[in-house]
């Protein structure tokens, strides 16, 4: 075995990718060794690289075992498991020096020994399998289960655990559980005789998942519309969306349909395109349901018609932008945070946009029920900004929890009481001196009738090609927007807010962030950071800026978009805004942003320039 | 012009409905169009068809895209709400309000740029979906509100008024409806009243997706020799094959129609249409019959009128199909719809 100087014993702390093709049922026994180390109560996360396709192609999946609770990518591979021998090549380059790589030695590979400085272990697992199971499909199946029984032995996973999980899944299924079991302990068996079991980087029981949960994105945000009360959903499938839609509907079919007459609460509705989806939403929404369309990128390109209708119409919706490598069809399984200043302006003419940036599937789950509330009370679309790192992958959050006293603010909707009680109802007029007028809903009252339209309108809901009865309705909705600034989630800061240098960041690049700070000031180099929750900015953004000498802008895009919305909406001198970006299409680690901070400080002229690729 | 407000005094001796209401109350606000267009009489056959059914205004929901016939969801029935969307998305809007609530009657006014053209692909989708609401197409073969170009319906040879020949051949709204299942088609004439009427409210009373083709003559820029769907072609080319009588569930059948002349069919809500055969002998009820007699009499440059084809078999329309509450979704207390914190702290342990 090669010296093992620059990998100590690393507790609970240290990554395992995994090498497979696609489409061979690797997904399974990946998750049931993050799951299995979960429930040994260490923090984990689980990032799944997968490619736009169905069958045979390359992809990979990481578990950061990361006892600090860590939410990004680490960006360092310690144990390699490499499945797939068209990218073995590929594979052993990204084991960090003193580290593992595990393959099948059915067929030895003398390449992969060319690297002196990490431990190659080949297991014959296609051997093991062939001799114990029949049939192909199987085989290939169990051959994964059998290198989680390797990892297992390897990284001294507790064995019960592991078991316990296999009957949560099979349980019903005992051909299954046999099979899997069996599969499990070829594996486990096989390395505890053969290999020197456990490796320095190994797992210890520990109490840090209490109250926690492991989920993803879209999975929280479906269950969100769930919880808000939406009743119908109009989507067309796009990667990396789709599951949302999946997810409310499987929870539809488990709490929203009648047990006696089997009549559904709930209407999902796949439509032709984007355009009839955000059409649909705009037609139920205007009728009183709350409505929703998941999508991604490309969607909400062909939306951009009927979002300035929207806007322009006061019509509210709901938007869950799970974004992707863009531009154009991009690279729809990798995540960016490419769409801010598409959907913040989207549509023709003067409009804007409230959005709300979750960091994690937790904020998912609450910001889904928050945009139901903030699109009815300002009668306006709205866009949950997620991604693919966010939406598709597996996060360690807090349980989710539910305040029954909750009930929908569905904003200004006049009743039939008081629509019977009004003279005349006027749609666009501000009564109240907030901006935000009365709607009323088809089918109650004659006199609440009014035309939507998105040509020109006066105040009174009727056409105009005034100059001034056009303005009247265009400034007051410009004040609607700046009144926004009130209604949505606040910003959350990190530190004093005393530092001359802070960070100001969104979404999933919120792991990256902290774990900078945390390595910063192991270096003693201390920043405040400001993680905006929502556009428009509010005074909060603007002290921000306005206290802090230099900014540094992270995001996960190539043109710094939030650096420019910020430079448009607020009144920064934007020579003290610094952009730290990653567009590689991979979730942020913090590397980027230490590096890049450091390399702006005086006394560290020795670090190269900013960062702009987050490395692989 | 549509800002000046219509009086809504009416004399105390017009007619009443069964609600007290006059027709006067079921109109809307001035009409913009070119005086003799043939969509202010399709808007005068609505306001008929809505007050002979008793319909209380705001039962009404008026969808439209964007184009001349779409501005004329404002010049009827002004107590309902109207939803003008933009160019060729109506059927979207109209799927989502829909879904919304199906109680309502819902109508959409289109044209012939607005669905055979940019809105193609929706119509196609809504007739596919069997959305339960009326789909009236105004279809005059030409774009007015940009000055004459031709529409996707323009039939081959016709000449616009700038001189142009059209070369690409038209898609006819019946055949389409027809080749993708819809349950109700029926073509009629902007200029036959008595014909659009009761084809209105059987298409309004259908439980699913009712195609309306209405030729409706451009005066302005497609009423002129060489065009196909000028009054004077149209009128001279238009056979009308079935005549239809629409009957309330309460009324009974007043008239006795010869026996094999007539074709009552029971609607969902107990009304009837009864079909008076005019001359041929096809079956409304037989599709692919339909389809072949309108295909043949289109090739002899005959537009066949009339309610062509009907299914009140069909269980296919939209809530049908999704087993949707009795109650309209839009009304279901927040109570029902959301599962409680219990529900939640069960369903946490699915995520350990």
């Amino acid at each position: 075995m090669p010296n093992l100087i620059n990998v100590p014993g690393r507790v609970n702390d240290f990554v395992v990718k995994f090498a497979n093709v696609n489409g061979t049922g690797s997904a399974s026994a990946n998750s049931l060794i993050m799951k299995a180390i979960f429930r040994m109560g260490v923090p984990v996360t689980g990032k799944n690289y997968f490619p736009s396709n169905i069958q045979g192609l390359p992809t990979w999946y990481e578990i950061r075992v990361t006892r600090d609770a860590y939410a990004a990518r680490a960006g360092r591979v310690d144990i390699m498991v490499a499945m797939n021998a068209e990218t073995y090549t590929k594979d052993v380059r990204e084991v960090v020096s003193g580290g593992y790589l595990i393959y099948d030695a059915t067929w030895p590979r003398s390449t992969l020994l060319q690297r002196g400085d990490i431990t190659v272990i080949g297991v014959p697992l296609a051997k093991l399998v062939n001799e114990n199971f029949e049939g192909v499909r199987n085989r290939i199946l169990l051959k994964n289960i059998a290198y989680a029984g390797v990892l297992a032995a390897l990284l001294d996973v507790d064995l019960e655990v592991i078991n316990g999980l296999m009957r949560e899944s099979y349980g019903k299924k005992p051909k299954l559980l046999d099979s899997n079991s069996k599969a499990l302990h070829l594996g486990y068996d096989y390395a505890k005789q053969h290999l020197e079991c456990p490796l320095p980087l190994r797992v210890e029981h520990m109490d840090k998942t209490r109250g926690h949960i492991m989920i993803d994105g879209n999975t929280a945000a479906g269950l969100g519309c769930v919880y808000a009360g939406a009743t119908v959903g109009a989507w067309y499938p796009i990667t990396p969306s789709t599951s949302l839609m999946d997810a409310f509907k499987g929870f539809c079919e488990r709490y929203r349909v009648d047990p006696e007459t089997g009549t559904r609460n709930y209407a999902v509705i796949q439509a032709e395109d984007e355009l009839a989806a955000i059409g649909m939403v705009l037609g139920a929404s205007w009728n009183g349901a709350r409505a929703f369309s998941p999508t991604s990128g490309p969607g909400i390109s062909l939306m951009n018609e009927f979002l300035g209708l929207a806007y322009y119409a006061e019509v509210p919706c709901v938007i869950f932008d799970v974004q992707r490598v863009g531009p154009s069809t991009g690279m729809p399984t990798r995540t960016q945070q490419a769409d801010i200043m598409l959907c913040a302006y989207a549509s023709h003419g003067d409009t804007r946009h409230v959005l709300l940036f979750p960091a994690n599937p937790e904020e998912c789950f609450y910001m889904a029920v928050q945009a139901f509330d903030l699109a009815e009370r300002l009668q306006t679309p709205v866009f949950v900004l997620s991604d693919l790192d966010i939406g598709m992958n597996d996060w360690m959050c807090r349980d989710l929890k539910w305040d029954d006293a909750y009930r929908p603010d569905r904003g200004k909707v006049l009743s039939a009481e008081e629509l019977a009680g009004l003279d005349k109802f006027y749609r666009y007029v501000d009564r109240d001196d907030d901006a935000i007028p009365y709607r009323t809903l088809p089918g109650m009252n004659p006199k609440g009738a009014y035309f939507t339209r998105g040509s020109g309108h006066n105040q009174y809901g009727g056409y105009t090609e005034d100059s001034a009865e056009y303005q009247v309705v265009m400034d007051r909705l410009k004040r609607k927007f700046a009144n926004a600034a009130k209604y949505v989630p606040k910003p959350e800061l990190i530190g004093k807010g005393d530092n001359k240098i802070g960070i100001l960041s969104v979404g999933s690049c919120d792991g990256a962030v902290r774990e900078a700070i945390d390595v910063l000031a192991r270096q003693k180099i201390y920043v405040d950071y400001l993680r905006v929750k929502a556009f428009p900015f509010g005074l909060d953004v603007e002290s921000f800026l306005s206290l802090h000498a230099t900014i540094f802008i992270v995001e996960q895009n190539r043109d710094a978009q939030l650096r420019s919305l910020l430079t448009l909406e607020t009144a920064v001198d934007k020579s003290k805004l610094k952009s730290i970006l990653s567009y590689s299409g991979f979730p942020m680690s913090c590397e980027p942003i230490v590096a890049g901070i450091r390399a702006t400080l005086p006394d560290a002229p020795w670090l190269s320039a900013v960062t702009t690729k987050s490395p692989r | 012009m549509s800002f000046i407000n219509k009086p809504k005094v009416a004399h105390p001796s017009l007619p009443t409905n069964a609600l007290g209401l006059t027709r006067r109350q079921y109109e809307g606000s001035m009409s913009t169009l070119c005086a003799g267009c043939g969509h202010d009489s399709i808007t005068a056959a609505i306001i008929e068809a809505c007050w002979g059914l008793d319909m209380r205004p705001e039962q009404l929901v008026k969808l439209s895209g964007i184009g001349c016939s779409s501005k004329t969801t404002a010049y009827f029935v002004s107590g309902a709400h109207g939803f003008n969307s933009v160019h060729g998305r109506m059927p979207s809007i109209a799927s989502g309000a829909n879904a919304a609530n199906r109680e309502l009657t819902y109508i959409g006014i289109s044209g012939d740029g607005d669905s055979l053209s940019i809105g193609l692909g929706q119509l196609v989708h809504a007739i596919r979906r069997n959305v339960n609401m009326l789909y009236l197409i105004e279809n005059n073969g030409v774009y007015g509100l940009t000055k004459g170009q031709f529409s996707a319906s323009a039939d081959i040879g016709t000449q616009a008024k700038k001189g142009d020949v059209n070369q690409t051949p038209p898609i006819d709204p019946v055949l389409l409806a027809l080749s993708l299942g819809a349950t109700f088609v029926a073509r009629s004439f902007s200029g036959d009243k008595a014909q659009l009427v009761p084809l209105i409210q059987a298409g309004m009373r259908h439980n699913g997706f009712a195609l309306i083709d209405v030729l409706s003559p451009c005066v302005t820029f497609n009423d002129h020799e060489g065009s196909t769907k000028s009054y004077t072609f149209t009128r001279e080319h238009y056979h009308a094959a079935m005549e239809a009588d629409f009957v309330p569930p309460a009324e009974q059948i007043a008239v006795d129609y010869p026996h094999g002349e007539s074709i009552p069919v029971q609607l969902h809500d107990g009304s009837r249409v009864v079909l008076r055969k005019l001359g041929s002998s096809y079956d409304p009820t037989d599709r692919s019959a339909a389809y072949g007699f309108i295909d043949g009499k289109l090739k002899q440059n005959e537009y066949v009128t009339g309610l062509i084809h009907i299914d009140e078999t069909s269980t296919t329309e939209f809530h049908t199909l999704n087993k949707t509450s009795a109650m309209p979704l839009n009304r279901i207390p927040y109570e029902k719809l959301a599962p409680g914190s219990a529900a939640l702290e069960k369903l946490m342990g699915r995520y350990r």
